[in-house]
């Protein structure tokens, strides 16, 4: 599949952001990693053509260390909910990167940024998404909370 | 007037004790609930709520719709962000602070629309620096958030500023002598003004022209005075 992003800083190594880095490689994008712990890069393994930059994600100096102001997408994907709020908003408002993918345990904190051109990966509501489909029966009408 | 208090420590502890007794109605939000049955004993006065203050629903239990104020104070900057805008944004409260734990995201906090922001790390570091720097400062005092300061510096024989006219000073656009005080009296100065020694300048600036200020003033860029036994270091700034 052709698509016009190129360079992608992903925001926490953990096991969504190691897997999405060896994926991106393989479409040969430029990519950064961010993490604040080293040993999380322990989780790139040699199919990983990117850079890794142990640091704290939501500080001004490691995202500029990662160029963000020539970023094409942005994905933050740490543990925690609000630096990952706090991420996109700063990747988005400060730096308009072109696509801003932030990864919500719980997306009734997303609604902060409703107004701007934010995309939310809920993985409950993914999953509640998938068990709908499995025994065909709509579950979706609830926000789980 | 309500007000929620969100985090943890002797910060909030000292907060809480000092906003009751002016009678303010409080409520503290804190994940930890060895630390709220603390608080509840030991305020008995205001409201404790366990929970994660950055959830919309434990702000709801907390009354965030009928609060006036909303301060968020936990060590962890994201949180703070977090609680401050889903305060603002989705539930109007009137008046929000946040406290900043790395002064560098003041700018992030206010481009995120969190208006007032306390950066206690910068407010402790810019006092202690300017007050080991420079002996003759005698009041230094913050204002509009550190936009603008007002010091008080006291002239001493030899500086070359002393037997000048304010006129002939040099000072940077930025900084204004706003008083002088000589033997008790006040002096409103103009142009043609004199300064004379141990006569006290009350100075108003912007942060960024301070060293110009002192070079100004005192002939060097930090006011290291001879009464120094040894010369203090250019510090980082």
């Amino acid at each position: 599949m052709k698509n016009g992003y190129n360079y992608f800083i992903l925001v926490g190594c953990g096991d969504l952001g190691s897997h999405l880095a060896k994926a991106l490689s393989r479409h040969r994008k430029s990519i950064v990693i961010i993490d604040k712990n080293e040993a999380a890069f322990n989780k790139l393994t040699a199919d990983f053509s990117g850079f890794a930059i142990e640091g704290d994600g939501v500080e001004e100096d490691v995202l500029l260390e990662a160029e963000i102001n020539r970023a094409d997408v942005v994905i933050a994907v740490t543990g925690d909910d609000n630096t990952n709020i706090m991420i996109a908003q700063i990747a988005k408002v400060i730096y308009n990167v072109p696509k801003v993918v932030a990864r919500l345990y719980e997306p009734s904190r997303g609604l902060i940024y409703e107004d701007l051109d934010i995309e939310t990966i809920c993985p409950t509501v993914l999953s509640m998404s998938e068990f709908s489909d499995m025994i065909a029966l709509d579950l979706r009408q609830e926000h789980p909370q | 007037m309500n007000i929620i208090i969100v985090g943890g420590g002797m910060k909030v502890h000292f907060l809480a004790k000092s906003l009751i007794s002016k009678g303010y109605s409080i409520t503290i939000i804190n994940e930890d609930p060895e630390y709220c049955k603390l608080l509840s004993r030991k305020h008995k006065a205001a409201n404790v709520v366990l929970g994660d203050g950055s959830r919309p629903q434990i702000l709801e239990d907390a009354g965030v719709e009928c609060t006036n104020a909303v301060i968020a104070v936990t060590p962890h900057d994201p949180d703070n962000l977090v609680i401050c805008q889903l305060a603002s944004k989705r539930y109007g409260v009137p008046k929000v602070f946040g406290i900043v734990n790395d002064p560098n995201n003041i700018s992030v906090f206010k481009s995120l629309g969190v208006e007032t922001i306390i950066s206690t790390a910068d407010i402790i570091s810019s006092l202690i620096e300017q007050r080991v720097l420079t002996d003759e400062i005698i009041d230094l005092v913050p204002i509009e958030g550190g936009k603008v300061a007002l010091m008080e510096i006291e002239m001493h024989p030899e500086y070359p500023a002393v037997g000048k006219a304010m006129m002939e000073l040099g000072f940077p656009e930025g900084a204004i002598v706003g008083v002088i005080m000589r033997n008790g009296d006040v002096i409103i100065p103009f142009g043609k003004t004199r300064i004379q020694e141990k006569d006290r300048l009350v100075i108003l600036y912007v942060p960024g022209v301070q060293t110009e200020v002192f070079e100004a003033l005192s002939g060097s860029k930090n006011l290291n005075h001879k009464k120094n036994a040894q010369p203090v270091k250019e510090g980082k700034r």
